[in-house]
């Protein structure tokens, strides 16, 4: 209940406010974002799986979203950011895909 | 990922998702929905930046540098256009004046050979030349001395009473009085209509044993010359075509 409320006020502020996202910022947010639906995604599948913890899914939420950002700027470094974030949101959105598709599997038995 | 479902039931599955929904929050959610706020606070941003400017400002470096490319050779391939434009527009407007000026000096041509030739009216200055002749004494040498006299003076455009004189014209005695200009019967008083300068006209008819000393020594004729700041030479020539000549090439005058 309270995480549908979180969300709906998320999307309110994004749209009332809407903030520019800073230069240094640009990168990384749309990695950021990917990955933070991964760990969403993985959050719900476990808590189907009754294996759900808050503290696993917080650390692994921001831990995700870390990691992306560091590959980038790591990639931004080595010349190579374009083809590192592309192969990130590949492989961010396998998971996301197999995620979705056990949570599916869950609600339909399909 | 591989991992069986644990539930034998779809069913459970759902009653599980509405007894949480109803649930009152307990203190451990309330981290996992700031994260969720905050994703999706991010996601509307992220969208909402990447619509307002086109993709531009988040796309990387190097992206940006082939689209420059692109543009900038694109913008070279539209500044040759232009400039092949500009010469093609030019050199017709150029055509178009040396057209607009040729006709303009052939027009100005045109006209000056109509007055030669007498194919229209003239006006300007000039003298009228007033020959009465009451005992048919004046012949056609006193009139030819008259308009050789005038042409010499630098008349421009001559009539002889109601008749164009041109290069061509011929004034011959009339048997029985009066002459034929041009096959045209005319009697005294001779009237001849000259456009030129009236000054040099005037002097050049009055001089001593000139054409009016001539005619006003003969008997029962007498001449009056009156200059006008503006005479019509009225009388009009048809225009014959050559027959036989034929314009040569030559260098223009």
């Amino acid at each position: 209940m309270i995480v549908l409320l979180a969300v709906v006020g998320g999307v309110t502020a994004g749209l009332v406010l809407q903030p520019t996202v800073p230069l240094d910022l640009q990168p990384y947010l749309p990695i950021a974002v990917v990955a933070a639906l991964d760990a969403l995604f993985g959050g719900v599948r476990a808590w189907l799986e009754q294996i759900f913890n808050d503290k696993v899914f917080v650390v692994s939420f921001i831990g995700n979203v870390l990691v992306a950002s560091l590959i980038v700027y790591l990639g931004d470094k080595l010349g190579v950011g374009g083809e590192l974030s592309t192969g990130i949101v590949v492989v961010l959105g396998i998971r996301i895909f197999s995620n979705a598709a056990a949570i599916r599997r869950h609600l339909f038995r399909a | 990922m591989s991992a069986d479902p644990q539930q034998g039931r779809p069913g459970d599955a759902w009653r599980r998702i509405a007894r949480a929904v109803r649930s009152r929050p307990g203190r451990s959610q309330v981290a996992v929905a700031a994260l969720c706020g905050l994703l999706a606070f991010a996601l509307v941003t992220q969208a909402h930046s990447n619509a307002g400017t086109g993709g531009l400002t988040s796309a990387r470096s190097d992206d940006l540098l082939t689209i420059l490319a692109d543009l900038s050779g694109r913008a070279d391939r539209l500044r040759s256009q232009v400039s092949a434009l500009q010469s093609t527009e030019s050199r017709l407007q150029g055509g178009s004046a040396g057209t607009a000026a040729a006709l303009t000096e052939a027009r100005a041509r045109a006209q000056t050979l109509a007055i030669l030739t007498g194919t229209v009216a003239a006006r300007g200055p000039g003298v009228v030349l007033t020959v009465t002749d009451s005992r048919g004494s004046v012949r056609a040498d006193e009139l030819v001395d008259a308009i050789e006299e005038l042409r010499d003076a630098g008349a421009e455009a001559m009539q002889l009473s109601g008749v164009r004189v041109v290069a061509s014209t011929a004034v011959v005695d009339a048997p029985g009085g009066g002459v034929r200009v041009d096959g045209t019967l005319v009697h005294a008083p001779y009237r001849l209509v000259v456009i030129g300068d009236p000054k040099t006209l005037a002097s050049a008819l009055a001089i001593p044993g000139g054409v009016v000393d001539t005619i006003t020594g003969l008997p029962g004729a007498g001449a009056i010359v009156t200059t006008s700041p503006s005479v019509t030479v009225s009388a009009l020539r048809a225009l014959t075509t050559p027959r036989y000549a034929r314009p040569a090439p030559t260098n223009s005058p």
